[in-house]
């Protein structure tokens, strides 16, 4: 606990997060739960809470919250049932939620995370179904509202974790598990900013030892991991700066205002909700036995704590670049696709933690979203290994590749890349570098280290960048030495 | 009138042998409603147009026509039906029309049976009167100073006006078989989930069910043969083999177990009631069906249960009628303030007061002394009927205490108006099948005799109510 | 069991009603007498008894993951008090 430590207070967070799951269908009625289509086209009656429909539940939905429940290492409630929440809004068809309150489909779980060089379990309190809202838009003069249904009835889970997170950074870092546990599990892509993936977070500030937790204060709207992180570091100070001042703490709903980097009041514990909680009449009773656990379990694909183990054992990696490669399941399929084709893991490894995710990140794209191909990092490697290109010529090769998708050979091909390894042709070169840079040459032979690297530039500069350093290098040094 | 006074299956006759058309039917109940309708009130909205259009492409029958086929029926207006209004005689749904077919509409659209309307109600089945409609009230076509009960007072009058031959009801707390009884018509409370809820409009979900009303017990055996069935558009719906309830109807009750309930054999039954209930069991026995004293000690509880329990499902069922996606909105200041003044003037006062005691029952702090409490005495009060059949095949008991009150009455205090379902309210409680069948008069009002029977056991409920039905022979009719 | 027109203020605005003072009155008076009547409930022991939610006890029913369109945009919003650019129009939500 290095970073908390060194902080006057203990932080105490929770974390409660909608995930979207991937279904074809919504949770209750038949409309189409895909994503981006036009307002208000996947509705029908039951979605829009017209007078006498009623509910049915979608079967993929009970199998993949129990999924992700058992993946998160829930104990599946045997008698599971649904719950009415009442509230008024207008994007709540039915004026409730079908929801889950004392009888959730998972509960008693763990995640384990990775962050700052330490590992640590997080609880996981419960996994529950319920059905998602439609999509207010507040017109910005704050006249009206428009309300899109299309949202309306797609199913999610919450997971509510235990408040068993201590720093931003471990809220960050579980969540990213769960983002991992989801994707692998075929339940959700869990995209932030189409809100597939929601959080919200409870902080709270104690003074070292004491066993009492303090007023916690709810944060929503953040919309991204980091922002998630920048509103509980937020948060964390504000808490403490009240607390020193000898403010009370109070209550209160805040939401993370990105623009100006800071949480905003929402409202205050007066206006808490009476949410009337009572079982869905409309639903019947879950009898899950034993074997519908088994045969949901077996679905389950190799998570990535499991993955994180076999990468270790089988190609002797670090952990960190382990728990980097394994955080989503598509890159970690790149990676042993790249591997595959005979290049070097921990080769593999620098290129795809470096300039794979450098450049996804910087562009905000999955790996799937670019045309390179694991086998094309793989031949490209091999080409280094081999010496037909070098290494800061394969960087700009490699930036070639994701963005149009070329085979290595082609572009190096293509653009004259190829390493120039023939020694006449380099001796030729080396020879007119000396000849032109006396100064080096007497620095060198004065024991001046520096002045070597100064002529291997030159040479490489009269070669483009493709002489082939090493060979560049024993042949300087056995020019200079002759 | 007098064809309209058939049973449904000499009139099916007479439409296989082409005596008569469907539409010649349909005219004939059209032009009853024209007659009598603006005594009687028992339709919220009457579709001839369609109704007739409808009539006349059934004009050819086929060989293999049903039972219902052409037969004119009415819908209480709590039952979705597709382009048409269904109000649920509630200003908050005065201009909505429906944009789906419920699976009873549905059902009887495909057996060729012609719904001519949508019959008054009390405002979302809310009431033991009729006079609760957001419209106007619905008068008993026995006497027109009186009312027909409710909730389903117009289903039950347009029945017994001779309007049309059948017309389907919702029953959560007694609302078909009470006003059954005022009208002098037989109406069946199915089994919970017998027939599908899906597009009734929810008053209590799980206490609602939809059930017919006809003149005779074969006609209301015919209509729940169409109506009944298990439904994937309903979760509560059972999947079970529907039996063949025609025939059930043998007469024979040789032997037929009958419980009488000993609360519900004390005060505050009518004089006249108790005189005509105790003939039916003279009558039954002389059929040979042994009768027996029981006890349902829970019963009286039944009551104080379901003004929490229904109130609690229903302050939640109609939170979706608040002004955004269909229905009446009244403006407002803003968004909450549009929601209260478009709930305030939608709903009448004994819906906002039921509304109001549901959500109180539900709120915090509440919920256990109130609502849970209300259904762990509803295990108790199912506990006792499943005892009692354990001897028994049928209880019976009056269907309410008293004949049709006068209109206007009773309305100011709503316990003694509640009072009206005290025979009725046990069973929804249980989710168990009863029958309210005509058994006499009692000052020119018509009294009904309730068999209750075993769940999913509806035969046995029609076979009692047809045997008993014809021994005494109850054929007055209302005259209008 | 009195209902003041303080509570019946709370159940009100829960409700999503507006009540003339008048009203509220009657209103607390009529909730009072039925809670009165309700009880006698209390007179019952039901420490060991399990509440009945569902009459029937049908369990796990289920439907397939299929997916179909029923109204289109238009048949949505035929309904619709408000509507603009195929979306529902309410009064601006305020913040709470
Ligand atoms: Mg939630
Ligand atoms: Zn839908």
């Amino acid at each position: 606990m290095t970073t908390a430590s060194k902080a006057k207070y203990e932080t105490i967070i929770g974390l409660e997060v909608h995930v979207e799951m991937n279904t074809r269908s919504k949770i209750f009625c038949g409309c189409s739960a895909e994503f981006g289509v036009p307002p208000n086209t996947n509705v029908c009656p039951i979605c829009l809470g017209h007078p006498g429909v009623l509910p049915v539940l979608n079967r993929e939905v009970l199998n993949k919250a129990m999924k992700a429940s058992l993946a998160l290492n829930c104990t599946i409630t045997q008698d599971s049932k649904f719950d009415r929440k009442n509230y008024f809004y207008p994007d709540s068809p039915d004026a409730y939620q079908i929801s889950q309150f004392d009888k959730p489909i998972g509960q008693h779980g763990w995640v384990e995370i990775e962050v700052d060089g330490y590992t640590k379990r997080i609880g996981v309190n419960r996994v529950h179904m319920e059905e998602d809202a439609g999509k207010s838009t507040h017109a910005e003069d704050g006249s009206s509202t428009l309300v899109d249904f299309n949202r309306a009835g797609v199913p999610l889970i919450e997971i509510v974790s235990e408040p068993d997170i201590r720093t931003p950074n471990e809220a960050k870092a579980y969540l990213e598990k769960l983002k991992a546990i989801m994707q692998y599990c075929e339940i959700s892509d869990c995209k932030m900013e189409e809100g597939s993936l929601r959080c919200d977070a409870n902080i709270s500030l104690r003074p070292w030892g004491r066993e009492k937790f303090g007023t916690k204060r709810e944060l929503k709207n953040m919309n991204s991991f980091t922002n998630v992180k920048k509103a509980l570091e937020f948060e964390q100070q504000a808490q403490e700066a009240l607390i020193d001042s000898g403010t009370e703490i109070q209550q209160a709903t805040l939401r993370w205002d990105d623009a100006a980097s800071k949480t905003v009041v929402m409202r205050s514990k007066e206006d808490a909700h009476d949410y009337r909680y009572f079982t869905e009449p409309d639903l019947v009773q879950l009898e899950i036995d034993d074997a519908w656990i088994a045969s949901v379990r077996a679905t389950i694909p190799e998570l990535p704590a499991e993955r994180k183990a076999r990468y270790i054992s089988e190609f002797s990696l670090p952990s960190h670049d382990v728990e980097v490669l394994t955080a989503s399941k598509r890159v970690a399929e790149f990676f042993e696709a790249s591997v595959a084709t005979g290049a070097d893991a921990k080769t593999v490894s620098n290129w795809i933690m470096g300039d794979v995710l450098g450049y996804l990140n910087s562009n905000n794209l999955e790996i799937t979203d670019v045309p390179v191909k694991p086998e094309q990092l793989g031949a490209m490697i091999k080409m280094i290994e081999e010496g037909q290109i070098s290494n800061k010529i394969a960087k700009d090769v490699f930036k070639d590749m994701l963005q149009t998708g070329k085979d290595p050979q082609a572009i190096v091909a293509e653009k004259g890349l190829v390493q120039i390894s023939d020694e006449g042709e380099l001796l030729k070169i080396i020879g007119e570098v000396i000849a032109n840079n006396p100064k080096s040459v007497e620095d060198y032979k004065a024991g001046k280290e520096r002045a070597l690297g100064a002529l291997v530039g030159q040479v490489m500069k009269a070669t483009k960048g493709k002489g082939n350093p090493g060979l560049v290098n024993k042949l300087i040094l056995e020019s200079l030495n002759a | 009138m007098s064809l309209l006074n058939a049973s449904i299956r000499d009139l099916h006759t007479k439409i296989q042998t082409k005596e008569i058309k469907p539409s010649e039917l349909v005219s004939a109940s059209l032009e009853r409603i024209s007659a009598t309708d603006e005594r009687v009130k028992a339709f919220l909205s009457v579709h001839g147009d369609e109704a007739l259009a409808r009539a006349k492409q059934l004009d050819d029958v086929p060989a293999d026509a049903g039972l219902l086929y052409g037969i004119p029926g009415a819908l209480k207006d709590n039952m979705s039906t597709k382009g048409l209004p269904t109000t649920c005689a509630s200003k908050i749904l005065a201009n909505y029309k429906s944009a789906y077919d419920a699976t009873v509409v549905t059902k009887l659209n495909d057996l060729g049976a012609v719904t001519v309307g949508k019959t008054n109600m009390d405002e979302f089945a809310m009431g033991s009167s009729g006079e609760n409609s957001g419209f106007f009230p619905t008068h008993n076509p026995w006497d027109l100073t009186r009312v027909p009960g409710g909730s389903s007072s117009g289903s039950a009058a347009s029945v017994a006006a001779g309007q049309v031959l059948f017309s389907l009801g919702s029953d959560t707390g007694g609302s078909i078989r009470q006003p059954a009884s005022y009208c002098g018509v037989v109406g069946l409370k199915p089994t919970y989930g017998l027939v599908s809820r899906f597009g009734l409009v929810a008053y209590a979900s799980s206490l609602d069910q939809i059930g017919p009303f006809t003149q005779t017990v074969e006609d209301n055996a015919i209509v729940l043969q169409a109506i009944a069935g298990h439904d994937k558009l309903d979760s509560t719906s059972a999947n079970l083999a529907i039996p063949d309830y025609l025939a059930a109807l043998t007469g024979d009750i040789k032997g037929l177990r009958i419980g009488l309930p000993k609360e519900y054999f004390g005060e505050g039954m009518d004089a006249g009631v108790r005189e005509q209930i105790a003939d039916v069991i003279k009558t039954l026995e002389r059929l040979g069906a042994t009768v027996g004293e029981v006890s349902l000690p829970n019963s009286k509880y039944a009551l104080a249960s379901y003004y929490l329990l229904a109130p609690a499902e229903a302050s939640s069922n109609l939170a979706r009628f608040d002004g955004v996606r269909y229905g009446l909105r009244v403006e407002g200041e803003n968004l909450i303030d549009m929601y209260k003044r478009t709930r305030a003037e939608g709903f009448g006062e004994e819906v906002q007061r039921r509304i109001m005691l549901g959500t109180y029952a539900l709120s915090s702090g509440y919920y256990d002394a109130y609502y849970l409490r209300a259904q762990k005495v509803r295990t108790l009060i199912k506990q006792d009927f499943d005892q009692v059949f354990e001897n028994y095949d049928v209880i019976l008991s009056p269907t309410a205490p008293t004949t049709a009150f006068e209109l206007g009455k009773k309305s100011d205090d709503p316990v003694t108006m509640y009072l009206n379902d005290i025979y009725t309210i046990p069973v929804n409680l249980a989710g168990i099948p009863a029958i309210s069948v005509p058994c006499g008069l009692s000052n020119g009002l018509p009294v009904g005799v309730q068999f209750i029977g075993k769940a999913f056991d509806e035969s046995t409920l029609l076979r009692v109510a047809h045997a008993f039905e014809q021994a005494k022979s109850f054929t007055a009719r209302a005259n209008l | 069991m009195s209902i003041t027109v303080k509570d019946v203020e709370h159940i009100a605005n829960l409700s999503r009603l507006i009540l003339s003072d008048e009203q509220k009155v009657k209103m607390a008076d009529s909730l009072g007498k039925i809670l009165n009547f309700a009880n006698e409930l209390q007179e019952l022991d039901v420490e060991n008894v399990a509440p009945t939610t569902h009459s029937m006890p049908l369990k796990n029913v289920l439907r397939e993951d299929e997916a179909s369109t029923w109204l289109t945009q238009h048949e949505a919003l035929s309904h619709a008090p408000d509507q603009e650019s195929g979306q529902f129009k309410v009064p601006a939500v305020m913040e709470g």
